[in-house]
């Protein structure tokens, strides 16, 4: 039974992402602008731009252009970068690793941290601790990304207080985590970010399950208050939060782009913005699918842990 | 409150110390108001006290406040409340709530209302059950208490082994349910029992057996039992003694003989007099409603004792005689995949007459009633409306055919939208039925509030200002605006009080008898059936099994299953 909803959400995940390569595949099709051209620039003889048209076949037709692309993705050929000539693999291992880190430490502060606030606002309904997590938590959600990053920079790195780099300057070839203070303030960006809808969604599905009526029945059956929370509330609240949670670290995939170029931090985000401005076809065709495979892989996990939570999707009803 | 505990000691001199004595019980809410006025009473070992009342009375309140519990919003403003056993712990209010925690559930055990929403549902029912042994340290090894565990499965009538152990809830039926429920509550060996309805939407064979469970286990292990519900045919069947409350009060006490059959107090008397009876001697309706309904119910145009005594004899009385088939059903069918629904449904409807649609939960019968109204288009098989064949689902179906059709629904809570006001939710259908004049309208909808007996000033007021049996009034009065030649009326009862349902079912009949209309009365309530409907159709597993007139299915009953399920009718 199980085995069977996760193999039916594994296909179609899998054709999702199909239709989001053709998607990518045809968008940037669309881009203005020659990628030999690109790498050439502008002197380049008609001649070399033939010959590397061909050598990219670029002059295949569209059908097989695309096909062995999509050939290229599954054995791990990204195909070639026009900025730097080298393969896109190579040019966003760094990248991708770098990325991941910011937001893995976003997610491990932010999920912790969303669901015992939004729990804790619960249990202390109508009080003030409540009120102030429901405020603070509106207004954040309120504040795009960016002025919340720009707000932590003056705040925390230029005109209040001088703590903390504003700027990420690894020197190149060095990895980002061994300078872990300039991660502070992009990490704490995403976290303000992504940390109130967590604490909304956890608060509201907790306050319905609070007043349910196994919670009740738990109570009256002598159960430790901090039993009830933790072994009969908590994990009901939690399949509705994790889908919430799936959003924001998939919203985390793309809106990355803008906290890493606020920061200049090395990672995909301010790659794609690199790659686009550059008519670099190949790396934001890349990055592109990788963003739309992380938000698949969040979504099936919030569905696994849906399925985890839920004996009633797993096991037959015996009637 | 002039009564005491001094009355209930009287009341059962021959037992001695009480498991639990509960003195002058005042709860309030955070605002102050008060709803339990002083509430008093003693279990004894063995026995159950009931309390009866109906909804907002207060009851479900007193039996929570026993375990220290109170629900949000209510808090205990006065009162005390002795374990019998536990007498040098002293008054449980005063406990800290370490100390109340380690006696409910132990002590004292409680069941719940709905075991559907009181099992967690992500957790086996093993290790709920084992979860209180566990909490209130029963037993020393976790082996000892799986043993206990298995034991008390069995007790209450359960498979024990522990492929059953390992079940999740929801593949378990409604009684099993309520047996893992009872079997949590028993698991600790408690001395005191609270039971809040725990029959209340099981059908009336599994609420035999259940009712059986709990009288076999108090009396084996000497469980006083505090048995709180609205039934009082129920009460006859399990309860030594009677409480009975209105408005946060008891105006009446007394062993369940007297109570039921001698009582005092006027209240009392409208109760049970309100409670439908198999027999059909009560004429249940001819009672005024007395929960702050309307407040008198005045059977029609007729005079109480002429033809009321049994309005419905002669239904040829009104319209054409009932040999003009108004509707048929002919080979009704629906399948959900391999789950099939109604298995080949025949039945015939006359003009005027009522027949009632009676079945268990899962027969199939509200299915049954929405694929007639059109609510339902799945189904295959034939429904003729006045010699015309319906298309099955409402949209295809014409204006006309659909005015024809009216249905009402179960639960007055949930059908009537909660931003409209009665007036705006009686008119759509005659906005539906293309009535444009805004003043005919209105004066339609009053004509038809009127009939439901609720006045001009319901026009402008919103749901949620309305008691149960005043929605279930705006509801029917909706159904009725464009005069329907047949009622659908989909278990309109089952979420009332017993003397709102007989306003109610007065009302059907009164309106029934003024309009000729038929009407489809589906429940799971064999008691109404002499109340309501002159014939009868016994629904089990989507087949009619038994049907003819009400009499005569129910004195001559021909499937083994219409007799089960009278046999198994409680009554007192």
């Amino acid at each position: 039974m199980i085995m069977k909803l996760v193999s039916r959400r594994l296909l179609v995940s899998v054709l999702i992402l199909l239709v989001v390569s053709i998607l990518v595949f045809v968008a940037t099709l669309l881009l203005p602008g020659d990628p030999a051209q690109a790498m050439l620039g502008q002197q380049a003889t008609p001649e070399r731009l033939a010959a590397l048209r061909e050598q990219m076949n670029l002059n295949d037709p569209v059908a097989v252009r695309y096909l062995s692309w999509l050939g290229g993705l599954f054995t791990g050929d990204f195909g070639y970068s026009a900025a730097t000539s080298g393969p896109v693999s190579e040019l966003l291992g760094e990248r991708i690793s770098a990325s991941l880190v910011l937001m893995g430490i976003a997610a491990l502060i932010s999920i912790p941290v969303g669901i015992v606030v939004g729990t804790y606002s619960a249990l202390r309904r109508g009080k003030a601790a409540d009120h102030a997590a429901t405020i603070t938590s509106l207004v954040l959600a309120a504040l795009p990304e960016f002025v919340v990053g720009i707000l932590l920079i003056t705040l925390l790195s230029t005109t209040v207080f001088k703590l903390l780099p504003s700027v990420t300057m690894a020197p190149p070839g060095e990895h980002v985590w061994n300078y872990p203070l300039q991660l502070v303030l992009p990490a704490l960006t995403l976290v303000l970010v992504v940390t109130p809808y967590i604490v909304r969604m956890m608060r509201a599905t907790m306050i319905e399950v609070l007043d349910s009526g196994f919670v009740e029945m738990a109570r009256l059956k002598g159960v430790p208050e901090r039993q009830v929370i933790l072994r009969h509330a908590v994990p009901h609240a939690l399949a509705p939060v994790a889908q919430v949670i799936a959003i924001q670290l998939a919203w985390m995939a793309g809106g990355v782009v803008v906290i890493e170029f606020l920061f200049r931090y090395p990672g995909i985000g301010q790659a794609l913005v690199d790659a686009v401005a550059n008519r670099d076809v190949q790396v934001v065709q890349a990055i592109s699918m990788l963003i739309a495979a992380a938000y698949i892989v969040v979504n099936l996990l919030a569905d696994l842990v849906g399925i985890a939570t839920n004996p009633k999707l797993r096991t037959e009803s015996a009637r | 409150m002039d009564t005491t505990v001094n009355d209930t000691t009287k009341t059962a001199p021959h037992v001695d110390i009480p498991a639990l004595r509960a003195q002058d019980i005042r709860v309030a809410t955070l605002a102050g108001q008060e709803i339990l006025h002083g509430i008093g009473f003693d279990l004894h070992p063995g026995k159950i006290l009931a309390l009866v009342g109906e909804s907002g009375s207060g009851k479900t309140t007193a039996g929570l406040a026993c375990m220290g519990h109170f629900r949000q919003g209510l808090r205990l403003t006065e009162g005390s409340v002795f374990l019998g056993s536990e007498a040098a712990s002293g008054n449980l209010l005063d406990l800290a709530p370490t100390q109340v925690r380690l006696l409910r559930g132990g002590t004292i055990s409680y069941v719940p209302q709905d075991p559907a929403l009181s099992l967690n549902p992500a957790m086996r029912i093993g290790d709920q059950i084992a979860e209180t042994l566990q909490v209130h340290g029963f037993g020393s090894s976790s082996a000892e208490r799986a043993e206990r565990v298995a034991e008390v499965l069995a007790e209450v009538g359960l498979a024990s082994d522990t492929a059953y152990q390992r079940r999740y809830p929801h593949q378990l039926s409604g009684g099993q349910q309520q047996r893992v429920g009872i079997a949590m509550a028993f698991a600790c060996r408690p001395s005191v029992m609270v039971l809040d309805e725990p029959t209340t939407g099981l059908d009336v064979t599994t609420q035999a057996l259940v009712l059986q469970t709990i009288d076999e286990m108090a009396e084996r292990h000497q469980v006083a039992g505090l048995y709180i519900t609205h039934d009082l045919a129920v009460v006859a069947t399990v309860a030594d003694e009677v409480l009975v409350m209105l408005s946060g009060e008891v105006v009446e006490r007394g062993t369940t003989e007297e109570v039921l059959f001698h009582p005092q107090h006027r209240y009392t008397r409208k109760l049970l007099n309100a409670v439908p009876d198999l027999d059909g001697k009560r004429r249940v309706g001819d009672v005024e409603a007395i929960t702050g309904e309307q407040p008198l119910v005045f059977p029609g145009p007729h005079s109480p004792g002429d033809q009321r005594i049994n309005p419905l004899a002669e239904p040829g009385d009104h319209g054409p005689t009932s040999s003009t088939d108004l509707l048929e059903v002919s080979g009704l069918e629906l399948a959900y995949g391999s789950a099939q629904i109604l298995d080949g449904i025949d039945f015939t409807l006359g003009v005027g007459e009522s027949m009632m649609l009676l079945g268990e939960s899962g027969s199939g019968k509200t299915t049954l009633s929405r694929c007639v109204a059109g609510l339902n288009d799945d189904y295959r098989g034939t429904i003729t409306l006045r010699g015309t064949k319906l298309a099955p689902g409402t949209r295809s179906r014409t204006a006309e055919q659909r005015q024809g059709i009216q249905y009402v629904f179960q639960s007055p809570f949930s059908s009537l939208n909660p931003r409209r006001s009665i007036l705006e939710s009686v008119e759509v259908p005659l906005k539906m039925a293309g009535t444009t004049d805004k003043r005919e309208r209105r004066s339609r909808v009053l004509e038809a509030l009127d009939r439901v007996k609720l006045g001009a000033s319901y026009l402008d007021r919103r749901p949620g200002e309305l008691s149960g049996g005043e929605r279930q009034r705006a509801a029917i009065a909706r159904a009725l605006v464009n005069a329907p030649s047949v009622l659908v009326c989909d278990e309109v009862t089952s979420a009332l009080d017993v003397s709102v349902q007989a306003s109610i079912l007065d009302l059907l009949r009164t309106l029934q008898l003024e309009t000729g209309m038929a009407m489809l009365f589906v429940t799971h309530n064999i008691a109404l059936a002499r109340h309501i409907s002159q014939s009868l159709a016994v629904l089990q597993k989507g087949r009619i099994v038994d049907v003819g007139p009400t009499d005569e299915v129910l004195t001559n009953p021909r499937h083994a299953y219409t007799r089960q399920l009278l046999d198994h009718v409680p009554t007192f």
